[in-house]
């Protein structure tokens, strides 16, 4: 039977968008049945207790829900600022440097300024430091790429270092209790620097910041000049040329674009959520946003759902570590595995499988 | 009835490109031993699938293919390779820093060991039994387009294939290099292999095939033994009509200077002279050809004239219709896009049209805001006035594609060059530059692109083509401007001027320089 039929793949031409999205959704249900299966077999545990472990870990309190939405909105934000880098065909892996870089600015600043100047005008400068502190961060590598053509992707990679480096310094200065290693909670009393409620919302101002930086973000990239600009220098550099468009203005811009956004991330991470600094403050967010950002297609809308996602399977994770005694490495095989099914649907989306029958 | 076996056969072969598009409509096609068969036909007409589908790119839907009498299912570029079907693709598919002996031999399986002089004897065999010229040892970044060419062919014979397929060979050859390849391929006849040969020329198909095949619109029309065939029967055969082979060419009206340059020298990258004092002048009202092998200067000529080449000396000047004289050369582009509206609009339509000239993945809209994007205040890029022109254009120029949100790249050839060609010209120019207006064009839209270019020339636009086809060359150009190594070897008048004494200009003061 198999000697005579042979198996063909066919890139499809177009596909409607229900029968992408209904091979999706196949995808995610068969990833949850193939997830069962491995926790039933590992654990002998019921898998839909699991599940249940991991919903009520992210959304089972107003109080976790909103934590899964405050680290929703980081994700989505990096996510963002690494849009228009990479429709550029610039690897840009160093957000998690420039988000360490706008993280410590701001920490700089609550540190210094925090007792001195009133609410509202620190915020601002806060805000105005991390995304400034960002976009040297990511206008370094750039202005390298645009004039001696370097290799942007192991250049933004080694930036992540030394920013991390940076960081480690500013804690020898920072150190609170001294001899702790670590900065602490910076103004736990007076909460100066700290990024304050929005109508009664914890996070309220994590939500507006973002949303505001998602939907400039999809206008900027649709329908603004600089965006088609972008577009045209990461397709071709020469129809740039031809089209007289200043290749390494554009270049050195959009990564200034794309710093300044991923070091704003960092003023939320530290203002709006953590209130300290530390090495790991960017926590491997900066590559996370990168799966987020190209498994969404850099559509802004749908890196919504994504980020909300990967941050809900990790907040699951932490509570069925502490439920079920598991180790949380759990988790991640379970998001290892719905990845694994998602992306791979993205195939049946792009291509139809045929057999063919050999005629005799 | 062994002799009479056929080396390929292609029965009621279908193939589909999604719903709509189908790019072969059981097509039959017989290949003999020993014969150079022609395969003749339009852009998209579905030559290069079919041969596609025999090399193992594709598969097709429907239909069989035989092999030496056999069925065969040929699902990949390795089953193509184990029947001896070797395919030479327009783009080669070499690695720069191997040498050809590298190259050859790459891919194929071996002892632990390689023993380089002995592989190199074997090919050396190959290269003196049918007449190639190849130093085996010799890098590929340092070849010529030709001698690249040789190493695929070469490769092909090395492993063994006796059924070789050839996409445009002669598409970047001089007609030195032409006849050398011919004269290898006779060789290769004269010993038992097939050769099919894919090409636009019909005097090539003439002087070469035993037999040509004619596709039209993905229909096979029909098979004809050569010596029974003439240029027109064979256009025939492809358009389906009756076309004229000649092209218009009027009288320039009113010339006037509006193009001097003079002086004209360019570094490339090594710092060698790739344009060395060129000088001339383009008038308005007329075309001026530009001849010349491939890499004597044409491309930096244009890119110099639009300032996407820097120039190491020398002027361009344009000369508006008041006679004022602006030098616009050595200004920054943005510069130049500003006050070049007031001087001399320039229109260039590069050799490179989906990697230059269009961006391939952007639909058309996007496309024709190339050049106009930044018209109009504010931050946002209009898009209204790019569709009206795209959908314009798709009317005027009949282009055929399912809309204006179509990905340009998904276009056939013609209609590809056809959107950069008219959104060129919808900028009204005063100069248009024209690098390989019919490359890869059928023979519909390739008079289609002569008689845009002859309307621009009436309109009293300073015309500047290059051509490579010394036949159309002649034809259409009021003066040819030969190029040989950056040099201006001579300017002749495109009525009475021939095709030896353009050749001889084209090779002139090449002869110094060791030919091997």
């Amino acid at each position: 039977m198999f000697k005579d039929s042979s198996l063909h793949i066919a890139a499809r031409d177009s596909i409607v968008w229900w029968k992408a999205w209904l091979i999706r959704l196949i995808a995610v249900l068969l990833s949850l049945i193939v997830c069962a299966i491995v926790i039933f077999g590992l654990t002998k545990m019921n898998p839909v207790e699991v599940y249940k472990g991991i919903f009520s870990g992210a959304v089972g309190t107003s109080r976790r829900a909103w934590v899964t939405i405050r680290d929703t909105m980081v994700l989505l934000l990096i996510a963002i600022g690494l849009t228009p880098a990479f429709k550029m065909k610039f690897w840009n892996i160093g957000a998690e440097g420039q988000i360490l870089v706008g993280g410590a600015a701001t920490a700089a600043l609550m540190i210094y300024a925090g007792d001195s100047l009133p609410t509202p005008v620190l915020m601002i400068l806060m805000f105005v430091a991390s995304m400034a502190a960002g976009v040297i961060w990511g206008v370094i590598p750039a202005i390298f790429k645009a004039y001696f053509n370097t290799n942007e992707t192991l250049f933004t990679l080694m930036l992540n270092y030394v920013a991390m480096q940076i960081v480690t310094f500013c804690i020898v200065y920072w150190e609170n209790p001294a001899g702790s290693n670590t900065v602490g909670i910076i103004n736990s009393a007076t909460r100066a620097g700290w990024l304050p409620e929005l109508g009664g919302l914890t996070y309220g101002w994590n939500v507006v910041i973002v949303l505001v930086f998602t939907i400039g973000m999809y206008i900027y990239m649709k329908y603004s000049k600089q965006g088609y600009e972008v577009a045209v220098v990461g397709e071709s550099q020469d129809t740039a040329r031809y089209a007289r468009i200043n290749v390494k203005r554009t270049i050195i811009r959009t990564m200034g674009i794309s710093g300044g956004i991923c070091g704003i991330a960092g003023f939320l991470l530290v203002s709006g959520a953590s209130h300290t600094i530390s090495t790991s403050t960017a926590g491997g967010r900066g590559f996370t946003a990168i799966i987020v950002a190209w498994l969404s297609k850099f559509n802004a809308f749908v890196m919504i759902l994504v980020s909300f996602f990967l941050v809900f399977m990790g907040k699951g994770a932490i509570q069925i570590a502490s439920q079920f005694n598991l180790n949380e490495n759990a988790s991640d095989v379970i998001t290892g595995i719905i990845l694994f099914f998602i992306l791979g649907s993205e195939f049946f989306i792009r291509y139809r499988i045929a057999f063919t029958k050999a005629h005799k | 009835m062994v002799e009479a076996v056929n080396a390929i056969e292609l029965k009621n072969i279908t193939k589909r490109f999604g719903e709509k598009v189908i790019a072969n409509d059981s097509v039959n096609l017989t290949v003999r031993k020993g014969e150079i068969l022609s395969l003749l036909g339009e852009n998209g007409s579905g030559k290069t699938t079919l041969m596609n589908m025999l090399s193992g790119i594709y598969f097709p839907d429907e239909g069989q293919i035989f092999v030496n009498g056999k069925e065969v299912m040929i699902s990949s570029p390795k089953d193509a390779f184990d029947l001896g079907i070797g395919m030479i693709h327009q783009h080669f598919k070499l690695i720069e820093v191997l040498t050809a002996a590298e190259n050859i031999i790459l891919g194929l399986p071996g002892k632990m060991t390689l023993n380089m002089d002995e592989v190199i004897k074997d090919i050396q065999a190959l290269v003196d039994k049918y007449g190639f010229e190849l130093d085996c040892r010799k890098k590929i970044y340092e070849m010529s387009v030709s001698e690249k060419q040789t190493v695929e062919i070469v490769k092909m014979l090395y492993r063994g294939s006796d059924i070789l397929i050839l996409d445009e060979p002669t598409a970047v050859l001089t007609p030195q290099e032409t006849e050398k390849l011919f004269a290898v391929l006779r060789n290769m006849r004269a010993d038992g292999r097939s050769i099919i040969i894919i090409t636009h020329k019909l005097h090539e198909v003439l002087a070469l095939s035993d037999r040509v095949s004619v596709l039209r619109k993905g229909k096979y029309i029909g098979t004809v033994n050569t010596c029974d065939a003439t240029e027109s029967s064979l256009t025939e055969m492809m358009v389906g009509e009756k076309v004229s082979l000649n092209i218009d060419r009027p009288e320039p009206e009113n010339p006037r200077e509006i193009l001097k340059v003079s002086g004209l020298t360019c570094l490339d990258n090594e710092g060698v002279k790739s344009l060395d004092d060129v000088s001339f002048t383009a008038f308005g009202g007329e075309i001026l050809g530009v001849a010349g092998i491939a890499g004597s200067g044409q491309k930096e000529l244009l890119e110099a004239i639009t300032n996407l080449c820097p120039i190491a000396e020398g002027t361009i000047s344009c000369v508006n219709e008041h006679g004022k004289e602006v030098v616009i050369s050595g200004k920054s582009p943005e510069h130049i896009s500003k006050e070049s509206i007031h001087i001399a609009h320039i229109s260039f339509v590069p050799e490179d049209r989906l990697g230059m000239g269009l961006v391939a993945s952007m639909d058309m809209t996007d496309n024709m805001m190339l050049r106009s994007y930044r018209e109009g205040k504010g931050i946002f890029a209009d898009r209204k006035k790019p569709r009206e022109l795209a959908e314009r254009l798709i009317d005027k120029l009949s282009i055929v594609t399912p809309g204006v949100s179509t990905p340009v790249g998904r276009l056939s050839g013609g209609n590809v060059q056809k959107v950069l060609v008219g959104r060129e010209i919808a900028m009204h120019p005063d100069i248009l530059l024209v690098a390989y207006p019919v490359r890869g064009l059928d023979i519909n839209s390739s008079y289609q692109i002569y008689n845009l270019m002859n309307e621009q020339k009436k309109k009293g636009v300073a015309v500047i083509c290059v051509i490579e086809d010394l036949d159309v060359l002649l034809e259409i150009s009021d003066r040819i401007l030969v190029l040989c190594g950056g040099r201006v070897t001579g300017i002749v008048d495109g009525r009475t001027a021939t095709k030896d004494e353009i050749g001889l200009l084209m090779t002139k003061g090449q002869k110094e320089e060791s030919h091997v």
